[in-house]
């Protein structure tokens, strides 16, 4: 028979964590974990928004090379002659830049916090049920999809990861010389797929995030994060696949 | 039926856990699930062994007090159904079966499969109530509410404040919880008055204590009543609107 010795003895609740302290409205709002979740339903509405234009941009591959370089040229004349040239497009890059790093600070913190809620995890294996692979990827998906990012500006904005004769502005040339090499239009296919799988419960969760709940479209919300992460992954992956299998070049 | 038993003992809340393997060789299919470890008791006491500690009172559904993970699922793989209500009919003749207290930070485990659910308490303390001071009831229909209305607070009102939600959560979040204790007043006319300051105060209470929601919708398939996650949308946008509004200081100088 065990004894239990005093020192054992059930002594309290545990702590929770300090309150928060006042604070102006939106610093408040930031530090709430439901105000975090706000924010990044928001930025990742954005953030969708532009991969689909991006995806719909780069779709003119198919049209012509120059068609595409001619919408690349586009890009930097939004809005021109009342702003400067490329004044549109930065604005637009500081934005989208904005957004990611919201996003990615608030992913961060809110998984620091959920990490901590449960220190002592289950000692047997868990049998999830809604939980679906989806969204118990979202860190490792967001992840592949922030490195991805970051390969893809040093690949086709800045000519870094030595695509043959690499000319800024040169955008057809530079994508076939690109996709071209194999690993590559691998990777670009791999991180299509994660994104697709980031989207298919991202676009549904921020429904839930933002508190748009209603039993008159709730069966469509499902739909619209399948729709918006099938629409992006065929359309984006069609451009490696076509480029390395030789149908584009 | 035969049936083998791992069930996680810990002798206090310092201690160091482990598995202990129990042999059931007579279980009667009709037994509820914590009949069947009321008879492992007896026997456990009968060879003057420690009787495993769980948490039970009604026994019918409706207290919230039985807590286990069984087989990985909070209060067993029967949808709907608290682990007092769980018959042994629904497990197969030889099956082994795994039971693990709740695990979050915010409830320590007692010993053996009791935790401490409290925390859920300190929640309510921060807003999951009406403040009117009570007289004689009054007239059942004097206050009218839509038929509807009166049924989505019920639903939420079904809460038995079990905390299966934060054991399913991976992210040991108490949001379904949350929510629907938040919901059950928030959805009547005695609620809103205070409406505004519950949303701040229950959420923010509640994030001292647990995780957050990342929407995986685990917590709803373990919630023994059933509720959905449609009330944490719910809470959430009530969240967001409360930043804006706070009745309660309407036409006062702050």
């Amino acid at each position: 028979m065990s004894k239990v010795d005093n020192a054992q003895r059930y002594v309290g609740a545990p702590r929770p964590a300090p309150a928060k302290k006042d604070g102006p409205f939106f610093v408040m709002f930031w530090r709430s974990a439901v105000g975090k979740k706000w924010i990044m339903a928001v930025t990742g509405i954005m953030l969708i928004g532009f991969v689909f234009a991006h995806m719909l941009g780069n779709l003119k591959i198919f049209l012509s090379a120059s068609s595409i370089d001619h919408y690349a040229e586009w890009l930097r004349t939004i809005g021109y002659p009342i702003l400067p040239e490329t004044g549109v497009l930065w604005i637009l890059r500081a934005g989208l830049l904005g957004a990611v790093l919201l996003h990615i600070w608030a992913a961060a913190s809110l998984t620091r916090m959920n990490r901590s809620a449960r220190p002592n995890g289950y000692k047997s294996p868990r049998e999830y049920v809604a939980a679906d692979f989806a969204a118990r990827t979202m860190r490792w998906t967001g992840i592949i999809v922030m490195l991805f990012i970051i390969f893809h500006l040093l690949d086709l904005t800045w000519g870094q990861t030595g695509v043959e004769e690499f000319k800024t502005g040169d955008v057809y040339n530079n994508i076939v010389n690109s996709f071209k090499r194999v690993p590559v239009a691998i990777a670009y296919i791999i991180a299509n797929i994660a994104i697709a799988f980031h989207l298919y419960h991202g676009a549904w969760s921020m429904f839930q995030s933002l508190g748009i709940n209603s039993p008159r479209f709730n069966p469509w919300r499902r739909g619209f994060s399948i729709g918006v992460a099938s629409i992006i992954a065929i359309g984006n992956i069609s451009i490696p696949l076509l480029v390395v299998t030789g149908v584009v070049k | 039926m035969k049936l083998t038993l791992k069930i996680w003992r810990q002798d206090g809340p310092t201690a160091k856990g482990r598995f202990e393997t129990y042999e059931m060789p007579a279980v009667v299919p009709d037994m509820s699930f914590l009949e069947m470890i009321d008879v492992l008791n007896e026997r456990l006491i009968a060879e003057e062994a420690e009787p495993i500690a769980f948490d039970h009172d009604c026994r019918e559904g409706i207290c919230g007090s039985c807590s286990m993970m069984i087989n990985g699922i909070p209060h067993g793989p029967e949808r709907g159904t608290a682990t007092c209500q769980l018959h042994m009919r629904k497990f197969k003749d030889g099956q082994h079966i795994t039971v693990e207290p709740w695990r979050a930070r915010s409830f320590p485990i007692i010993k053996d499969l009791a935790v401490d659910r409290s925390p859920l308490d300190r929640i309510i303390e921060a807003g999951g109530y009406i403040s009117a001071p009570t007289g004689a009831a009054r007239d059942a229909n004097e206050i009218l509410i839509p038929k509807e209305a009166a049924d989505a607070a019920m639903d939420a009102a079904a809460c038995i404040g079990c905390g299966a939600c934060v054991a399913a959560c991976p992210n040991g979040a108490a949001q379904l919880f949350t929510a629907a204790k938040y919901s059950h007043l928030s959805l009547l006319p005695q609620g809103q008055p205070e409406r505004w300051t519950r949303a701040i105060g229950m959420v923010d209470e509640m994030e001292r204590w647990f995780g957050s929601c990342t929407n995986f919708g685990e917590c709803e398939t373990a919630c023994p009543k059933e509720i959905s996650i449609d009330f944490i949308a719910l809470l959430n946008r009530d969240y967001i609107k409360a930043q804006f509004k706070n009745r309660r200081l309407s036409g006062q100088k702050s």
